[in-house]
């Protein structure tokens, strides 16, 4: 009798066991700055999300402002949080 | 991952559980015939079994309700034996049984054709027959998984046949499902060294056509393209003098099946 087998490395299912791999990478438009290096954004499906600004982007002194155009990371159990992780030029 | 390493008295019960699972597959490879349904296969190694020592180990293996798995055509694995599935005249039907003797399991499997079958079908069979010689061939000590899985794969995909990857042969022996999975596929080189003493089922499940799956019910695996699927399956055991495969007489040489 064969065994049945599921290749973790290859399906691509919503959930991996890993939330890191599984978040959602959206571009939103950053609305306001709140404070705290948090923004409140826009997605392109005029949803409204807290993000806050990545370790990466702040180690490397990219700043963000109003208008601008940014890369979201959105978590697969929460999808009103994100963490910015790119700014487009 | 814990692989074991059997004895050598441990290899001994498991080839004696091997010799009744070749012996059923035989008597069935030559009942068979067209007009046959697959629940006469059944019947016939109920009563082939009974009064030998040990059980058939499908049954209520997590719920299954057979002894014998049969898949005819484009159904891969895990076909349900049952009254209504008459066999016909170029049809080609993999049997799958395995049995546990004094707690040792062994399974093995093979694809019989029904009459005169196409060429194409005819090629399928010979492929995968070939296939699980060339995997056995490289079950020794020192060669790698991957090197087993690459060696089916390899031999398929040269002669434009698929592999199944949902479906991969597996440790046994004390358990019927085993570690380590022994996937049809693979890479020469990677996965976890042979040692003396390993048994693993090989199983290659080979498609004519594309290599994915879709399950019908709980159990019934078949090809998503409807094309044909073979499988042949022994129970090969890693020994100082080389692959020795279990489901089957010591003295019987040549070609796995």
């Amino acid at each position: 009798m064969a065994k049945q087998f599921e290749d973790k490395k290859k399906g691509d299912k919503a959930d991996s066991g890993n939330p890191k791999e599984d978040a959602i990478e959206v571009m939103a438009t950053v609305i306001e700055p709140l404070p705290n290096a948090m923004f409140r954004v826009e997605l392109e499906n005029k949803h409204q999300v807290l993000a806050h600004v990545s370790g990466k982007m702040r180690k490397n002194f990219i700043r963000i402002l109003a208008g601008d155009k940014v890369a979201v990371e959105l978590s697969p159990y929460d999808l009103t949080r994100g963490r910015i992780v790119y700014r487009y030029k | 991952m814990a692989i074991h390493l059997r004895s050598a008295e441990e290899l001994e019960k498991m080839h004696r559980a091997g010799l009744l699972v070749y012996e059923v597959l035989t008597a069935l490879r030559s009942a068979v015939k067209p007009g046959m349904t697959t629940m006469d296969l059944e019947k016939l190694t109920e009563e082939k079994i009974a009064g030998q020592p040990g059980h058939a180990a499908f049954k209520g293996y997590r719920g299954y309700p057979c002894m014998l798995c049969t898949s005819v055509n484009s159904e891969i694995v895990h076909g349900i034996p049952s009254p209504k599935r008459r066999l016909r005249e170029g049809d080609i039907v993999s049997i799958d049984f395995g049995m546990e003797v004094d707690g040792y399991y062994a399974d093995s499997a093979v694809t019989v054709p029904l009459g005169k079958i196409r060429p194409e079908v005819l090629k399928l069979l010979d492929v995968t027959r070939e296939s699980l010689d060339r995997a056995i061939d490289k079950m020794r000590a020192g060669n790698r998984l991957g090197d087993v899985g690459h060696a089916v794969q390899s031999w398929v995909e040269q002669n434009g046949f698929s592999v199944v990857r949902e479906f991969v042969g597996h440790g046994i022996g004390t358990r019927m499902h085993d570690e380590p999975n022994l996937p049809n596929y693979g890479e020469e080189g990677r996965g976890a060294r042979l040692q003396e003493g390993m048994v693993i089922a090989i199983e290659p499940m080979v498609n004519a056509g594309r290599p994915e799956v879709r399950m019908r019910g709980e159990w019934v695996a078949e090809t998503a393209d409807g094309s044909p699927s073979a499988h042949f399956e022994h129970t090969v055991a890693v020994t100082a003098n080389g692959p020795w495969i279990l489901t089957r007489p010591r003295e019987v040489t040549g070609p796995s099946w």
